[in-house]
């Protein structure tokens, strides 16, 4: 594939094009790009010194992992020296003096990075509305009503729109309870969430701690296992980064199955759903079963009891998680007559509205008198998922879903907030449970919009939930359709 | 005001850990250093900084656990509390709340010489916050974050206690226990260990009345000052037919009085909920038990062993063991010498002690004399040199001005101890005291203390009393 890191790679390699010349063309189709996919885009002056010295590996027959590669980074890893807003108004002036953990990792491989991608602002959305920068549009148009401006998804809009419009070669971003994923979907491209774990948190602009994780979104199943490979580290100033055994998630990545794999279809996620997305978990089925795969039905007893937990713990957490952002000590500050003002104008001006809104039921869900039916009741179902989840992988190797309940959908389409939740109803479990899961493209809607299917597999089962949704990647050969 | 009321007090201590680094980050944990030198990343509150627990705080808590007769528990969990504040940089402070390291624990307190148990619910390991300053500037306010994120264990008692005296009564013994397990300083200046203070008043025998509590008290004398100021206040509104709200209360240091802070309805709701970033604390058996021998000797058991083993007199034995260099430096010198404990811990508590006070040392600076002292002592305790000599060469030797021997003879100051030169001396003194000698035979005692007067005199003070006494009976006698 032309746009692929591995491709890339070999075309630096043979002198084809230097890194200089990839990061000029690249950073001029961001410059002229139309999709506001990128909050800040980075002139070749600030990584002048990076460049050369990738050119420098790459002459030296020695380049590394992802030497070279043009990155987008979603504007919620802190970058040093990089100004890093969250897509909020009130970190609208904030520049960090520390670089992520994972966004190290990938530094420290070569990659080069192009710019911030736009999200929702602190990666509270599902359609990349809510950023203080402005909505991302989705390349692909509906072609039944091509004028429309439809929306990349989210929180992670900004990078799924990037890679797919091809302003960068792959980005990171991040998913709480399906933003890597169902953006991905909705733009046609890779999106992998790793098990919760995986990868440090340090240096994340934190959402809700419990179930923020990084993630590639990229235009294939070998180039997330080769990001995945850079940023899967374990990190002694993150307590909850996994110590555990990591693989080399690319190699072997395309080699045949060795043993017969069960795929689990979840009967109850395909209830109410259009023929649209019925068809992409049937040609799915039909793509893998020639390949030893075998699929049962499965389901799930807590499902419908997903989103409202999610509605609970995320907006709980992240009313804490934002209490920081107070305009004393950066960002954004109102001025008040008192204190309690100063506070009240700086967090009423520097949060939009859907922020607000999930400080506001996180502050009443842990609030006294409210504790325990609401925050505590949804912790105990978050355990009953988790343990739904394992019931189901006892039988099974890997769960098969669609990404997103429906296509790419028109800016400003959806403005009951409920409604937009639903869209992360295939995801949310998942990230309840902390399992890892990879949507790729499956194939193209009625309205010629692309769809998703989901693979999910059990905890740090990264290298075979990435073979598995490489042989998908590769029976059902979207990107040739 | 009628003088059938008591007062039921609870107390909550915070007392700082003396790690060397805070309760979450890598960041010096010292007191006294340039505003917001001691602060990174994690403790000014920046977007994704992470907190990773300091597992020699936990050690500390466990230590506390085996002198604090608690339960420690293996499972304990880290908890967000949610309030803004400027010297509060992440909008909350990591605390234990449901499940604390420490439960039920107690001590024993002497008050007066009455023996008294005191229950402690909890103890729990917390962040403490950084510091506001509002007085140096007309228009601004400036904020230090040093002691940001500095570990405090709090430790919760029971509303055991039932007067001013009491309450201090425990929380020197408190101060004295972690500063013998050393966790804490015990500088109630430095505001190392810190009291708020939880009153209320009933009529003797009565059910519990509404409790104020009186925030932040970093000394003995504001803690009774506070205590006695608010037992009489909450009183007078009751017998003035007032009821007492539900106040947190602020102790005015310069008034002596206390003042509502906020009351009920306006605390905050503080929003507990288990934070997220950090993992239940779970500590194996072998982690717990490995702490254990660093406890070491406690107060309670270093002063029973000093009455019963070494014989030292109750009152002397209490004063050695209020701190643990006292006790350090005693133990010592009964190590190196077969002088009598008893005789060294006079000494010790007497003139050993009054220099120290007097040239402002510390008590262990003496650690390294203690040879000099324990030689001077023997001389001193064999009769080689009187008691007063061994007042007056006390100081050259803790000035090290030389070896005690060596003093002594310097300065001529050996007793006389040779019989035969003491009968020849008695004899002369006795010659023309016929009368007062027919006295004493007939029963006078007073005038045996008037032949020891003449003859020490004409020892010019040298002579051994004993001595002295003992051939003066026998010629007196004949």
């Amino acid at each position: 594939m032309k746009n692929s890191i591995s491709h890339i790679k070999n075309s630096l390699r043979n002198k084809k094009i230097s890194v200089e010349e990839l990061y000029d063309e690249f950073l001029i189709k961001a410059k002229s790009s139309k999709n506001n996919t990128f909050n800040l885009l980075l002139d070749k002056e600030n990584n002048i010194l990076s460049i050369k010295e990738s050119q420098k590996r790459y002459e030296n027959g020695n380049p590394l992992p992802l030497d070279g590669i043009p990155l987008g980074i979603k504007d919620l890893f802190c970058t040093k020296g990089i100004r890093t807003t969250a897509s909020s108004k009130i970190l609208s002036n904030f520049t960090p003096n520390y670089e992520s953990f994972v966004t190290q990792k990938l530094l420290d491989d070569g990659s080069i990075f192009i710019g911030k991608n736009n999200c929702d602002e602190f990666a509270m959305g599902s359609s990349n509305e809510t950023s203080f920068f402005g909505p991302v549009k989705n390349p692909w148009k509906n072609k039944n009503y091509p004028t429309d401006d439809l929306v990349p998804g989210g929180s992670s809009g900004g990078s799924a729109a990037a890679v797919a419009e091809g302003t960068c070669v792959a980005s990171l971003g991040t998913d709480t309870g399906g933003s890597i994923r169902q953006p991905a979907s909705l733009c046609g491209i890779v999106g992998l969430k790793p098990t919760f774990g995986s990868c440090s948190r340090w240096g994340i602009v934190a959402f809700a701690s419990s179930l923020d994780q990084a993630g590639p979104l990229t235009n294939s199943v070998e180039d997330a296992a080769l990001i995945l490979n850079s940023i899967n580290k374990h990190d002694f100033n993150d307590t909850t980064s996994s110590n555990h055994f990591r693989e080399d998630y690319s190699n072997d990545i395309n080699n045949k199955l060795d043993q017969k794999i069960k795929i689990g279809i979840p009967s109850d996620y395909l209830k109410d759903v259009s023929g649209d997305i019925l068809s992409q978990i049937e040609n799915t089925k039909k793509a893998l079963i020639k390949h030893n795969v075998e699929f049962v039905d499965v389901e799930f007893k807590t499902t419908e009891y997903a989103l409202s937990t999610y509605y609970i713990l995320a907006p709980a957490e992240a009313s804490s998680n934002l209490a920081r952002y107070d305009g004393i000590r950066y960002g954004v500050r109102e001025d008040g007559k008192s204190l309690d003002d100063i506070y009240l104008n700086s967090r009423t001006k520097g949060f939009g509205d859907e922020v607000t809104r999930r400080i506001l039921i996180g502050a009443y869900v842990l609030s006294a008198g409210y504790y325990d039916a609401y925050y505590r009741q949804a912790q105990k179902v978050r355990r009953l998922i988790k343990d739904d989840f394992q019931r189901i992988f006892n039988d099974v190797d890997f769960i098969l879903t669609p990404t997103t309940p429906n296509e790419a959908f028109k800016i400003g389409d959806k403005l009951d907030p409920i409604s937009m939740y639903k869209n992360d109803i295939y995801t949310v479990p998942t990230s309840l449970a902390g399992l890892p899961g990879i949507s790729i493209p499956s194939g193209l809607s009625t309205n010629g919009l692309p769809l998703g299917i989901q693979f999910i597999g059990n905890y740090f089962e990264e290298k075979k939930l990435l073979q598995i949704a490489a042989l998908a990647e590769k029976e059902l050969n979207f990107n040739e359709q | 005001m009628s003088n059938n009321w008591e007062m039921v007090i609870g107390l909550e201590v915070h007392a700082q850990l003396n790690t060397s680094s805070k309760l979450f980050s890598s960041s010096p944990n010292q007191f006294g250093s340039e505003p917001n030198e001691n602060v990174n990343f994690i403790d000014s509150g920046m977007p994704g900084m992470l907190p990773v627990m300091n597992f020699a705080c936990i050690e500390m808590a466990i230590k506390t656990g085996y002198a604090l007769n608690f339960n420690i528990n293996k499972y304990s969990v880290f908890e967000r509390k949610n309030y803004f504040y400027p010297d509060l940089p992440q909008g909350y402070q990591i605390s234990q709340f449901e499940f604390p390291i420490l439960t039920e624990g107690f001590i024993n307190i002497d008050n007066d010489g009455n023996q008294k148990k005191i229950r402690i619910e909890r103890a729990h390991l917390e962040q403490d916050a950084g510091k506001s300053i509002h007085d140096i500037d007309p228009k601004f306010s400036f904020i230090d974050l040093n002691r940001v994120g500095t570990p405090l264990l709090e430790i919760v008692s029971y509303p055991d206690l039932s007067s001013a005296e009491e309450v201090v009564s425990y929380m020197s013994s408190l101060r004295q226990v972690l500063m013998y397990i050393d966790v804490c300083d015990g500088n109630m200046q430095e505001g190392s260990l810190r009291a708020d203070v939880n009153l209320s008043v009933r009529k003797k025998g009565g059910e519990l009345g509404t409790r104020c509590e009186i925030k932040n008290l970093n000394s003995f004398k504001f803690i009774r000052q506070a205590i006695e100021y608010e037992f009489k206040r909450q009183i007078d509104v009751i017998e003035s037919g007032g009821k007492i709200e539900q106040n947190t209360m602020l102790f005015d240091t310069s008034t002596g009085e206390t003042r509502a802070m906020r009351s009920k309805e306006f605390s905050h709701d503080y929003r507990y909920f288990p934070d997220p970033d950090l993992l239940p604390v779970n500590l194996t058996q072998d982690q717990i038990d490995k702490v254990k021998t660093s406890v070491g000797e406690l107060p309670q058991a270093k002063l029973d062993k000093f009455i019963k083993d070494y014989k030292v007199d109750k009152d002397i034995a209490k004063i050695i063991t209020v701190e643990k260099q006292n006790a350090i430096l005693f133990e010592k010198m009964i190590s190196e010498t077969d002088v009598k404990p008893k005789f060294i811990a006079a000494w010790l508590v007497g003139d050993i002690f009054a220099f120290i006070k007097e040239n402002n040392l510390e008590v262990s600076s003496l650690n390294e004399k203690t040879k000099e002292i324990t030689d001077l002592l023997k001389l001193v305790s064999d009769d080689v040199i009187s008691n007063k000599a061994g007042k007056e060469i006390l100081p050259k030797v803790l000035n090290g001005q030389g070896k005690p021997s060596d003093i002594v003879k310097e300065l001529g100051l050996e007793q006389v101890s040779d019989s035969g030169e003491l009968e020849k001396i008695i004899d002369e003194a006795l010659i023309g005291e016929e009368e007062n000698i027919s006295k004493f035979q007939s029963g006078s005692d007073r005038v045996l203390g008037y032949f020891v007067g003449k003859c020490l005199k004409a020892t010019k003070g040298k002579g051994n009393p004993k001595l002295i006494n003992k051939i003066l009976l026998d010629r007196l006698k004949k």
